[in-house]
């Protein structure tokens, strides 16, 4: 079985963030594999050990520098990666159906892994966009998984620590959410190893992929200020406790 | 020009959940028909509440009755059936909750007739097509515009204030005759019903503890205190992965992004991705024992104290 996992290369959650031209942001920062997608290929390469023959490949459209975040998933145990070059910033319609194509020129999908959202632009659909352009069932946020000879059972985690459970046939899209498994971290034999994996490069051009008739644009793109102005609450505990229970009474006004 | 606007109503035990009417607000905008989308549930108990915040027209969406593979639950179904309904009433926008539910339905919704959709939107204008929303780890507020047929809302909620707006309305029928989902079948939907807790995304009050809480027994006050002041009960990463709480209880970029009213923080120091979670969050009341702890220069209220020591007093409080 061949099983794609879709690896987008993001800013570390922890850079600072500068905005340019008032819409993109200074891309001088670290990049790396979004979490989520993480537990995609750590779920994905659990089936590999569990079907030995079957075959990961990450797929990324980003830009030439997202290589990096293809070797982080080859070190995590990935065969091979597919990158999709481009600087352009694509939104999740167009996303998707250029990772389908490349995908589909690739190969034959048993299952397609993604995230349940990227953490820059926190769209959270790519994944059901890919799907129903295969017209393959779709599942998100993904915590539990068993897989059977032609059909998958999952766990969806959804709130207040609720799961549904759904059956999927195959092929399907699976949204890896983080309760889904541990990503271990790669030894250096691995990242050693990785570097010797292939990754081919696809052009956008090459794809011929249509443009869709509706997308989303971003026009405008502010840093969220902090307009908070702190104020200490001083006392013992007991006053710290009575002053906190004043501020919820006339202030919040929620008891 | 007149546009009908949709809203999916989200039920709780068979009432109009209170996050609901921020959404409906919201999308109750200048040239606006409002159609609420009822799913399952009597549509008639629903309507003096409905109307009472400006809807004219419930689409009241029942299941044919010989359904197999439980319908009336499978997202992949009702994402279906709600496109037959925004084709029939020619429906322009549509506005859903930015929950559990909303994330497993309105993306489904959006690839079926690969329509624009911005998830966890906080302001929306109709006029222009334009939402807004944070990215980058909540760390920038992007506006983006919408372009295509049917424009798709996901709502945070709790983000906007309930505004009344009386109107009459009435109830059409809608059968969601024999729709299958393709490959996805439903073995057991969790009864959110049944649940007793507080939904953290929907939570007025949270009362949050981290590392600084120490260990699981603690939690026990942050639970009691939680429990007077009808709060959800949130936490940092570290008291997830240190298995003092279940994941879901998680706030932050990886964990639940919630806006209630008040948040109060115990022991925890307010790291980026914390502050991803909980930055529009009303109120921020910070108890640190470090008074150079990033929370309590991001804040509006800090206590430089022992949480332990805080959090029963504060119990006895209430
Ligand atoms: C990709 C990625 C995603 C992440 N996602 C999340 C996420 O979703 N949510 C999240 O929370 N974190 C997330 N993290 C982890 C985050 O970076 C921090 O490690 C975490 O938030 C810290 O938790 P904390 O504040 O409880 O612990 P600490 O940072 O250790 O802070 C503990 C605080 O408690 C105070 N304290 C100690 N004892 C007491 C006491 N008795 N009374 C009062 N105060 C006391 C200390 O002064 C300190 O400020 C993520 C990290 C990464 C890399
Ligand atoms: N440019 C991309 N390249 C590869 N995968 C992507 C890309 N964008 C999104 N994805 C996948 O889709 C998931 C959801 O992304 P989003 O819809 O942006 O929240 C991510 O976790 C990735 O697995």
């Amino acid at each position: 079985m061949q099983i794609y996992i879709c690896v987008k290369h993001v800013p570390d959650s922890a850079a600072h963030i500068t905005i340019l031209d008032k819409n993109r942001i200074e891309e001088n920062v670290n990049f790396l594999l979004n979490p989520y997608d993480e537990h995609a290929i750590t779920e994905s390469i659990k089936i590999k050990d569990k079907y030995p023959g079957s075959e990961v490949i990450a797929v990324c459209l980003g830009k030439q520098d997202a290589e990096k975040t293809l070797r982080s998933a080859m070190a995590m145990g990935a065969d091979r990666s597919i990158l999709i070059a481009s600087d352009a910033l694509h939104d999740s319609i167009a996303t998707a159906r250029i990772l389908k194509a490349a995908i589909e020129q690739d190969g034959n999908p048993g299952l397609i892994f993604t995230g349940k959202e990227s953490i820059d632009s926190e769209g959270m659909q790519t994944q059901f966009r890919i799907g129903a352009l295969f017209d393959f069932p779709v599942a998100t946020n993904v915590v539990r998984l068993d897989i059977e000879a032609d059909a998958v059972i999952v766990d969806t985690q959804m709130s207040g620590g609720i799961a549904n459970t759904y059956e999927m046939t195959l092929p399907c899209v699976i949204g890896a959410g983080r309760g889904l498994n541990t990503p271990g971290y790669p030894t250096f034999p691995d990242v050693v190893k990785s570097k010797k994996k292939p990754v081919k490069k696809i052009a956008l051009t090459d794809l011929l992929v249509e443009t869709a008739h509706s997308s989303t644009n971003i026009i405008a793109l502010e840093p969220l200020t902090q307009t908070r102005t702190p104020e200490e609450i001083t006392g013992n505990a007991k006053e710290i406790a009575l002053k906190i229970v004043n501020i919820l009474k006339e202030e919040a006004k929620v008891i | 020009m007149m546009k009908n606007v949709g809203v999916i109503i989200e039920l709780d035990n068979g009432r109009v959940k209170e996050s609901n009417w921020g959404m409906i607000t919201l999308a109750r905008q200048k040239n606006t028909k409002l159609f609420a989308f009822v799913i399952n549930a009597a549509p008639g108990k629903l309507k003096p509440a409905l109307e009472l915040f400006g809807i004219t027209n419930i689409v009241d969406i029942c299941f044919a009755k010989d359904w197999e593979n439980n319908p009336a639950k499978n997202p992949a179904v009702w994402a279906k059936v709600l496109i037959n309904v925004i084709k029939e009433y020619h429906i322009d926008a549509v506005f859903g909750l930015s929950t559990a539910m909303g994330k497993d339905l309105m993306p489904r919704m959006a690839a079926l007739i690969e329509a624009p959709l911005i998830m966890d939107c906080f302001s929306v204008d109709l006029e222009n097509n334009l939402a807004k929303t944070s990215q980058y780890s909540g760390k920038t507020i992007a506006t983006i515009k919408l372009t295509g047929d049917v424009l798709l809302f996901g709502v945070r909620p709790n983000c906007v204030e309930p505004v009344e707006a009386q109107v009459s309305s009435e109830i059409l029928k809608f059968e969601g005759t024999h729709i299958h989902s393709k490959g996805l079948k439903v073995i057991k939907a969790g009864d959110t019903d049944k649940s007793s807790k507080i939904n953290l995304a929907e939570a007025d009050v949270i009362v949050a503890g981290g590392r600084g809480m120490k260990n699981a027994e603690n939690f026990t006050l942050l639970f009691l205190c939680a429990q007077k002041l009808k709060a959800a009960l949130g936490a940092s990463r570290v008291a997830v992965d240190s298995g003092w709480v279940p994941y879901s209880m998680q706030v932050g970029q990886t964990g639940e992004k919630v806006s209630p009213i008040v948040y109060i923080a115990c022991g925890i120091s307010g790291s980026v991705q914390h502050f991803a979670g909980m930055k529009t969050s009303g109120m921020v009341i910070a108890v640190n024992m470090d008074e150079n702890a990033a929370i309590m220069s991001t804040c509006d209220y800090y206590a430089v104290a022992d949480a332990l020591k805080i959090i029963p007093e504060l119990t006895k409080l209430l």
